[in-house]
């Protein structure tokens, strides 16, 4: 009877799912059925990573790879946001660009990398330029899709009671786009920091998650370092991607109240 | 002509871009930025000038471009079916699924290029570590769709099977991969778009062949035009993917359409 309650529990299930694949991986290493030579063992790996916690030097380059992530989403979204708004409101215009950006749309922003290497001299100029132009299409697109979704209704209400234009814009498409826009927000962090990490890797830096996963490469113990760095970065991007999504939760409670009615 | 008419409508945008960015571009006369014609120049150059019975295509066609879209198909596919078997056993399997859920959520939260330095210590550089990239960078997607949509089957479907005791195969094969077929095919679009991705990032740091290397050796001869000119195709690439990717999904779930519309 208990035993089935245990596996009720959501947390306890999990860790117990994280602590087996630790064990297994744990015990590979340990009888030699994967040499940890080639392989570092599981708890080798999670104590490095304990240590990177404290290690400056690494701290460093977190902290230069979040902020230009951080710096990235926001222009991205001053940028995206009215854009899409423009040409959401503008239909003689978005039909105009669709198949440009259509075309733009598919393009590999990481195959941009030696572009922008022969076009900036700055690295941190280099990497802000490519996460804003990856991130800008998921916010972009986004964007266009909730000001399709506005509920007609509302917008001819408002306008049969005399507002204008703008006033529709800003009382009606506005709030009833913006949970489309954090969708938006959420995909293009993921994709920010996709981008930031490939620069600092393929065009080097002065510091960043990426440049320290190229400084550490020459080490003997360079798995080791690969793995743990892996983790943390596994573990922004977890947390990042929950922040997101409790935000939006939170701040749009009456959009998915009332999608969920529906 | 009609249709032909308004296509041009639509695309009436694009010459006027061209011929702005060719002007704009022949007055500033800066190295970074060719006009269009010059980047069309050079992918000729690139591409084009081969021998006729070989469709006029150079050796640098015949041999980047067929194996960067290997690898990058090889590596979807692999992806695409251990993504929807494993997917649709935890959608099925609650409590296998609260085992592995913490650790699949965790493992698609790793951005796939830090997967780059890890697989590339683990094999040397070569197709082997690029599939191995793509796959483990693009399986999330997939798996977690499959798994979705298996988990949600309309009640009716499964009770059915049940009272005509279908096997196990049969349940599999006629309704939980079907009703997960939609969920599956999002899934797989995704992953396709970063497959792309992977296959460019993987090529530009451990390769000999592949449009990425191309585009390095581009790049590291200071050829401007051939850069631009490796990047227009590698958007040609993409688009193709998509076009044929949805073509083929309103091919095979033009029955989940047809079902929708009579309900």
């Amino acid at each position: 009877m208990i035993g089935r309650r245990l596996l009720d529990s959501k947390p306890l299930c999990g860790a117990l799912g994280a602590a087996g694949l630790f064990c297994v991986l744990e015990a590979t290493g340990r009888t030699g059925l994967i040499s940890p030579i080639v392989f570092p063992l599981a708890s080798t790996v999670l104590g490095r990573a304990v240590e990177l916690a404290t290690d400056v030097d690494f701290l460093l380059d977190v902290v230069s790879t979040l902020g230009a992530w951080a710096l990235g989403l926001l222009l991205t979204v001053v940028i995206a946001v009215p854009a899409g708004f423009v040409l959401g409101t503008l239909p003689r215009a978005e039909s105009a660009l669709r198949p440009i950006l259509e075309f733009l749309r598919p393009i590999p922003s990481l195959a941009l990398i030696p572009l922008a290497l022969a076009l900036f001299s700055d690295k941190f100029d280099m990497k802000i330029t490519l996460i804003v132009y990856a991130a800008t299409w998921p916010v972009l697109m986004n964007t266009l899709y909730g000001l399709k979704d506005v509920d007609p209704l509302a917008k001819e209400t408002l306008r049969s009671f005399g507002f204008g234009p703008l006033a529709v814009l800003w009382r009606v498409s506005l709030p009833s786009t913006a949970p489309f826009v954090a969708t938006g927000v959420r995909l293009a962090s993921a994709i920010a920091l996709i981008v930031a990490i490939s620069v600092e890797l393929l065009a080097g830096g002065s510091d960043g998650i990426g440049v320290f996963l190229i400084e550490v490469g020459g080490s003997p113990d360079a798995m080791v370092y690969i793995i743990a760095t892996a983790i943390w970065a596994g573990v922004i991007g977890l947390v990042s991607d929950s922040l997101f999504v409790l935000a939006e939760r939170r701040i749009f409670r009456w959009h998915t109240a009332r999608t969920e009615v529906v | 002509m009609k249709r032909v008419l308004r296509a041009a409508g639509r695309l009436w945008a694009v010459p006027v871009v061209l011929v702005v960015w060719e002007l704009v571009t022949r007055a500033a006369e800066n190295l970074s930025f060719p006009p269009p014609t010059t980047i069309a120049a050079s992918m000729y150059e690139m591409w084009l000038t081969g021998p006729p019975e070989r469709l006029w295509l150079t050796d640098a066609a015949l041999e980047n471009i067929p194996a960067s879209v290997g690898r990058l198909l090889a590596g979807w596919v692999l992806a695409g079916v251990i993504g929807t078997a494993v997917g649709l056993v935890l959608g099925r399997r609650p409590l296998y699924f609260r085992f592995v859920d913490p650790l699949v959520q965790f493992a698609r939260a790793i951005p796939p290029p830090m997967l780059l330095p890890f697989f590339m210590a683990l094999f040397a550089i070569g197709p082997q570590m690029q599939i191995n990239v793509i796959v483990f960078g693009i399986i999330w997607p997939v798996l977690i769709n499959a798994a979705e949509g298996a988990r949600h089957i309309d009640r009716q479907y499964v009770d059915t099977a049940r009272v005509f005791g279908l096997s196990l195969k049969q349940r599999l094969f006629l309704l939980v991969l079907p009703a997960a077929m939609p969920k599956i095919f999002a899934g797989l679009r995704v992953s396709l778009s970063l497959a792309l991705i992977l296959m460019v990032i993987s090529e530009l740091v451990g390769s000999t062949d592949g449009i990425g290397f191309q585009l390095l050796d581009a790049q590291r001869s200071y050829d401007l035009p051939g850069v631009w000119g490796t990047i227009v195709v590698l958007g040609v690439l993409g688009y193709v993917l998509n076009s044929a990717f949805l073509a083929a999904e309103r091919r095979v779930l033009s029955w989940h359409r047809t079902a929708k519309q009579t309900t």
